[in-house]
């Protein structure tokens, strides 16, 4: 076993067991991401130096840059942790639900009701993507397809393979709606849902950050808090039954808090794939803990990667500012094979 | 469920006559309408002056043969891939065989700028079969075998991940725009007849291996200690057949790029009416399917005149319900 400290209230009514290596490794990461982030904030097409990025935090109303990199910048970088953040953590959530390690909001579903409805707001309306109802209505529609995905998976409660299947039907079933919509829209709106569908985190603004971060406040604590509960049901459904934790509920739960997390995150940055798959995937190679002490690694691991999937999408092809996604993806091919390989080794 | 040899056999009449009404009615209806004397007129005695007479040779005939290859070639495919799954959900869509196949395709087109389908199809080979074995690996669980399940996530992962890279690659070459949409999208329309015969000869001789095969794929379906009780050699049978569903869907998705759910429900079809043996099975699958791409194909035309529906979309909406209804139903392995 690993060390860990436990702290009490003097009642003894509360106690927290808090993994030594865990809290390590989170506090390394937010390091990490902390220098990443002031990195991230130095470059771009205007060329600006690391102290000068500290020295415009610092003393803002001094500084003659800081509308690139208070208003620019800024925006961007934040808005770049908080989608990480959330996908890596429901991507935990969902994995941990369907208790199956390929599971993640892009294949579920959740990711292609947001994208369908999206696309579909721009056909109907020809807006371009910075338009302010495009988030909201993103969101309803990664609500409504979560909504759908239980109904009909509903047969006295959640069986999590019943789940993931009609996710998948449902996924294929928007996917092929969000193409039919495309295919008739003239080129320039094609584009345009194109670069959105691949995630791209592309003019963020401050009100797009204040929009998305109160569903982190409210969803990440509470997550936080419940998923110990899913700890019990990942050793079965009658352990989990036998150890008092109400299940269904708590799946109906988990089921929200993880679309609420995507969902949300979608509807800002746009469809960006596989952080969900894998940024909790490199958690469990760091450490070995419950899905409480995963968590926020998955979350810092989320946010790292989308940070410098957006930095390079952002800064290596300059003029051309190219759609955080891709670069998501191209993280996220060789961790597949990766997985593939730890897969057959756990077979041999 | 037909039974006896005869009623199989008026069956397969049957659904013979709806395969030739399909072929008529693709070449027939459009937005430019043909008589059927005309049509008859443009096969028999072809004159270049005449509007509809250019059509049916130039466009629809070449885009009819298409849809009965890729609806053939991906219901078959679809058929051979449940049996050596046991998995009723699989098929060259679900499990990603298409998505790899459609990604390799794209590659060639947009980097190496192939064109031909002849070319495009040795991509369309190598990525079928990299799918396929990322797949295999993926879907299995220590110790437990291949669940259906997990199978089918390994597939649509492994989809997400090949079509967000061609859509990467759709955003960096926004010159090819249209034409990897049209790979994304898939569509039976715009291929020149002559491009699709030379892959005709292979595709061929994979139907046929597949079809000698039927006794063989019978005995799929039992316990493996069985099967190898029987004489029969487990892994070649299984290996032959990935090939043979490698090449059918690999020659599909290079034609027509992707296409789904005619793998995962014509199958379904042909087995609810002639059962679960092979030797009906294959072909009426094929039968079927061809069937089925046509007439998604032809309505696809006529929804929205002067617009057409991709057909893959048209596929899709018509798959997805049944596919849903399969999941509800299919046993929790896991």
């Amino acid at each position: 076993m690993s060390r860990s400290l436990v702290l009490r209230s003097p009642n003894d009514r509360w106690s927290v067991k808090l993994n030594v290596r865990v809290l390590l490794v989170t506090l390394a990461l937010a390091v990490l991401l902390a220098i990443s982030s002031v990195l991230a904030l130095a470059s771009g097409s205007h060329p600006t130096s690391f102290m000068d990025v500290l020295g415009t935090l610092a003393n803002p109303a001094q500084s003659e840059l800081a509308l690139i990199i208070l208003e620019i910048r800024l925006p961007r970088v934040i808005m770049a942790i908080l989608v990480g953040g959330a996908l890596g953590s429901a991507g935990l959530i969902l994995q941990g639900l369907v208790r199956n390690p390929l599971a993640s909001p892009d294949v579920i579903g959740i990711t292609s009701g947001a994208s369908a409805a999206a696309v579909l707001f721009l056909w109907l309306g020809g807006v371009t993507g910075t338009s302010l109802l495009l988030a909201p209505v993103a969101m309803g529609g990664a609500f409504t397809v979560a909504l759908c995905i239980t109904a009909l998976a509903w047969q006295q409660g959640i069986s999590p393979a019943r789940l993931v299947l009609v996710g998948v039907g449902l996924a294929a079933a928007l996917t092929a709606v969000t193409t039919l919509l495309l295919v008739l829209s003239p080129d320039s709106t094609a584009m345009n849902a194109y670069i959105w569908l691949t995630g791209s985190l592309y003019a963020s603004q401050w009100h797009d950050v204040t929009a998305l971060a109160p569903w982190l406040v409210v969803c990440w604590p509470l997550a936080l808090i419940k998923l110990r509960h899913l700890d019990a049901q990942s050793m079965g459904e009658d352990m989990a039954l036998g150890l008092g934790s109400a299940l269904q509920g708590h799946r109906l739960l988990f089921l929200v808090l993880a679309v609420a997390l995507a969902g949300s995150a979608v509807a800002y940055a746009g469809a960006v794939g596989f952080i969900g798959l894998i940024a909790p995937h490199m958690a469990r190679r760091l450490v070995t803990s419950g899905h409480t002490g995963l968590l926020p690694i998955a979350s810092l691991i989320g946010a790292l990667i989308l940070l410098y999937a957006d930095w390079i999408g952002r800064v290596a092809f300059i003029p051309r500012d190219l759609p955080a996604g891709i670069f998501v993806a191209g993280i996220g091919a060789p961790f597949f094979v990766y997985l593939l390989y730890r897969l057959r080794r756990d077979l041999g | 469920m037909l039974t006896s040899l005869l009623a199989r056999t008026s069956g397969t009449l049957v659904c013979l006559g709806l395969l030739l009404v399909a072929t008529v009615s693709s070449l027939v209806f459009g937005h430019i309408p043909v008589s059927l004397d005309m049509l008859a007129a443009s096969l028999m005695d072809y004159d270049p002056g005449s509007l509809e007479h250019l059509v049916v040779r130039t466009e629809r005939f070449s885009r009819t043969v298409t849809a009965l290859i890729v609806g053939a070639g991906l219901a078959t495919a679809g058929a051979l891939m449940q049996t050596l799954t046991r998995n009723p959900l699989a098929s060259p869509g679900i499990l990603g065989i298409n998505a790899g196949a459609m990604f390799f395709v794209v590659v060639g087109a947009t980097l190496f700028s192939l064109t031909s389908p002849s070319e495009l199809v040795w991509a369309a080979f190598t990525g079928a079969a990299t799918a396929a074995f990322l797949v295999y690996f993926l879907g299995q669980q220590a110790g437990r075998g291949v669940s259906p399940v997990r199978t089918v996530l390994a597939g649509v992962a492994v989809t997400a991940l090949f079509v967000s890279f061609a859509q990467g690659l759709l955003i960096l070459n926004q010159d090819r725009f249209e034409s990897i949409l049209f790979w994304l999208a898939g569509s039976v329309s715009g291929r020149e007849l002559e491009a699709i015969l030379p892959l005709l000869p292979l595709f061929c001789l994979a139907l046929l291996i597949a079809l000698l095969l039927s006794r063989q794929l019978n005995l799929l379906g039992l316990d493996d200690d069985v099967i190898r009780g029987l004489g029969l050699r487990v892994g070649q049978v299984r290996l032959l057949i990935g090939l043979v569903v490698i090449v059918l869907a690999g020659t599909s998705v290079a034609i027509a790029g992707l296409i789904g759910f005619v793998g995962l429900i014509v199958p379904h079809i042909a087995r609810g009416i002639f059962g679960t043996d092979h030797r009906w099975l294959l072909p009426l699958s094929a039968i079927l399917g061809a069937t089925l791409l046509l007439a998604a194909d032809t309505v696809a035309r006529l929804v929205i005149p002067p617009q057409e529906i991709p057909v893959g979309v048209m596929t899709a909406l018509l798959g997805a319900p049944l596919f849903l209804h399969l999941a509800r139903h299919v046993r929790a392995v896991s």
